[in-house]
């Protein structure tokens, strides 16, 4: 909340910010593509001669720039406070160490 | 076919799916160790960016209906299918933002079964809860069995094995706790397939000669189909309205009568504004402002999904050869469940035009959607029946270690219940067929009763479950009559026509009902009744001062008018 600003305890969430996962997934998927498009079989007789891998690749590699940026040029800050969220208990997996919050 | 397997998916194919797990995963792990505080600061939502919510609240939707349903309608129907988007959801998702969510967010009810009991106590609470666990099952059975189609198309296994390894794939992604992380995934998710499905509508369209090559080629088919085949007219199948194809009628007025109050009013209303599992997306905003704008921020994107879930439909049933033999009234063999159906335009597509690559990306946007939709599904069946079942009718007064190994073995049952609700939904040769029937015989009275409930103070706890369970009947009668052959709707007709039914005979009923029995104190209603409720509950008071495009109104007017202009121009 931009009104927070009186308390100046914050960080910034840094890799786990949204943004920058989606940047890192789509650029890891444009990067693969782009490079199957250069080097592996375009398939053209499927695509209707278009290398469709190399198009969506670069694409994708746009789409995670623009994310990664966004996210380095106006980052998400984090309180130190704020609602830790509750375990589901109805979930069969590992809890979570700590207490849930209250 | 040529080959062992209806997709032919190589090295590369597998390794884009392995890396979208992995992310998957390793969210879902990290989350549950906490091991950064800003882990938890994006899980406890509060002060999330709304286009983060937004996108979360329709991706939470953006499953196996939307995805495979939406392209078998449009291959068996064409345009038509876009009311569900234009007519059927964004003026619910702009009437849940505008009017129902700030009465959500003010009476601090969290979940549908949670309001039933506060507002009509144990009665109602009951029918709802069962019904809420049973539609759950026959919903994630929906989920598995498209699951299990691409499973069976990938790697060319029989049915009920690759049922049985779907099954297991969903239970291991609950385990590991990838649904911990969930709005990290379903943001994700969305990203996923829009990355898949955009090439996939731009290659088609390229190689059916873009969209006159298309509605020329649809022309053509429609005419030449034999009258037995009983396809729409091309006419039909190119313009939205009157979209008697969809809804059955011959007459174009009652069609455009049933897709408006049908599928307009009763089923999308009662969908988007009783469907928690969406609404508790926006209720973690951190204002009645945030909240607000979550589903009218989504309703942008909801409103150009149908480009790359319809149109790769349409393109399917005049480019892939089974789909052509299908729609001009062949039995083609060979789809994910034995003959082709049109739940398989998209597979088929994909095979068809997708070189090895961005097949793979788009088998891991289909994989996720599904995984996580049948995930969602079985998580809120478990508790649903832990807490609102077994811990208040059953077992009360045990400790937490019990209800959660009651949890886990619930968790269990509902898979192995799956696989055999699955087999319902393979019977339908359209999904989308059935997902309307159990959405009119579900949804549709719970809006009928939460509706009436929360605007009128006078309805009883007694009208509560008596409208519940025969709005219920009313709507299985319908579907019964229809199944035998005494009423003659084809497309989802029979489904509008049962979910109308429900909702009025709900209303009825529970009118008549409410007027012969004893209604609660009214000191006993605030929160849960719109008139006793205090109007500043309702509004939030920062955001008179924010810009224009930052508010709830202007955002939902601007979102209405695009929606108007688009039924338009199709």
């Amino acid at each position: 909340m931009s009104d927070d600003s009186t308390s100046t305890r914050t960080h910034q969430a840094g890799a786990f910010d949204i943004r920058n996962i989606i940047g890192a997934l789509m650029g890891v998927y444009g990067v693969i593509l782009a490079l199957a498009g250069l080097f592996g079989d375009p398939e053209l007789e499927k695509t209707g001669d278009v290398n469709a891998n190399l198009w969506t690749g670069l694409a994708l590699v746009v789409v995670a720039v623009a994310f990664l940026a966004w996210a380095r040029l106006k980052p998400i800050e984090v309180p130190e406070e704020f609602d830790r969220p509750d375990d589901d208990p109805t979930r069969p997996a590992p809890q979570r160490k700590r207490p849930p919050a209250q | 076919m040529s080959s062992d397997t209806l997709i032919d998916a190589s090295w590369l194919d597998y390794l884009l799916v392995a890396i979208y797990f992995g992310f998957v995963l390793g969210i879902g792990v990290m989350a549950r160790r906490s091991v950064s505080d800003s882990i938890d600061f994006f899980l406890s939502g509060r002060s999330l960016p709304a286009w983060v919510t937004g996108l979360a609240f329709i991706s939470a939707n953006l499953g196996a209906v939307e995805i495979m349903g939406m392209s078998a309608n449009g291959a068996e129907i064409g345009l038509p299918t876009v009311h569900y988007f234009w007519v059927g959801a964004v003026p619910a998702m702009l009437f849940l933002g505008v009017v129902m969510m700030p009465f959500y967010y003010g009476s601090k009810v969290r979940s549908v079964p949670e309001f039933m009991f506060k507002r009509f106590g144990t009665g109602a609470h009951l029918v709802n809860a069962i019904s809420f666990a049973v539609a759950q099952l026959l919903i994630a059975g929906v989920n598995l069995a498209l699951l299990a189609g691409i499973v069976s198309a990938l790697l060319g296994w029989p049915t009920w094995i690759a049922l049985i390894v779907a099954a297991v794939i969903v239970l291991s992604y609950i385990t590991l706790g990838g649904l911990s992380a969930a709005i990290y995934n379903e943001v994700l998710q969305f990203f996923v397939i829009v990355a898949a499905l955009t090439p996939l509508t731009l290659i088609g369209l390229n190689r059916v000669g873009g969209w006159s090559g298309l509605t020329d080629k649809i022309t053509e088919a429609a005419s030449s189909a034999p009258a037995s085949a009983e396809v729409a007219s091309a006419e039909q199948q190119l313009n939205s309205w009157p979209g008697q194809a969809l809804a059955g009628f011959d007459s174009g007025l009652l069609s455009v009568i049933g897709i408006v109050f049908g599928l307009g009013f009763v089923l999308s209303f009662g969908y988007w504004t009783t469907n928690f599992v969406e609404v508790q997306r926006a209720m973690a905003s951190n204002s009645i402002s945030a909240a607000r704008k979550t589903p009218i921020i989504g309703a942008f994107p909801k409103m150009f999904i149908p480009f790359i879930v319809i149109v790769p439909g349409m393109i399917s049933a005049v480019l892939v050869k089974e789909m052509i033999d299908l729609k001009g009234g062949g039995t083609p063999s060979g789809g994910a469940s034995g003959d082709v159906t049109y739940n398989d335009a998209l597979l088929l597509l994909m095979r068809d035009v997708l070189p090895n690559g961005l097949l793979g990306l788009a088998i891991a946007g289909l994989l996720a959607a599904f995984m996580a939709g049948m995930a969602a599904n079985i998580s809120a069946f478990n508790t649903v029946f832990s807490y609102d079942l077994w811990q208040r009718y059953i077992r009360k007064d045990h400790s937490d270690d019990y209800y959660l190994r009651i949890g886990r073995l619930a968790t269990i049952a509902a898979t192995v219940i799956a696989i055999f609700t699955a087999q319902i939904a393979m019977g339908y040769d359209n999904v989308m067929n059935y997902l309307q029937t159990l959405f009119g015989f579900f949804n549709a009275p719970l809006f009928a009763t939460f509706i009436l409930g929360m605007f009128w103070k006078r309805m009883t706890p007694t009208a509560g479950w008596v409208g519940l369970v025969f709005g219920t009947l009313s709507a299985i009668a319908v579907d019964r009559l229809a199944a035998a052959g005494v009423i003659d709707l084809p497309g989802q007709g029979a489904a509008f026509l049962a979910a109308s039914t429900a909702f009025v005979v709900d209303i009825a009923l529970s009118v008549v009902v409410s007027l012969v029995t004893k209604p609660k104190p009214a000191s006993e209603l605030k929160g849960l009744v719109y008139s006793e409720t205090p109007r500043e509950d309702l509004v939030d008071p920062d955001e008179a001062a924010m810009p224009w495009y930052r508010r709830t109104i202007p955002l939902a007017g601007i979102a209405l008018a695009m929606v108007v202009v688009l039924n338009f121009a199709f």
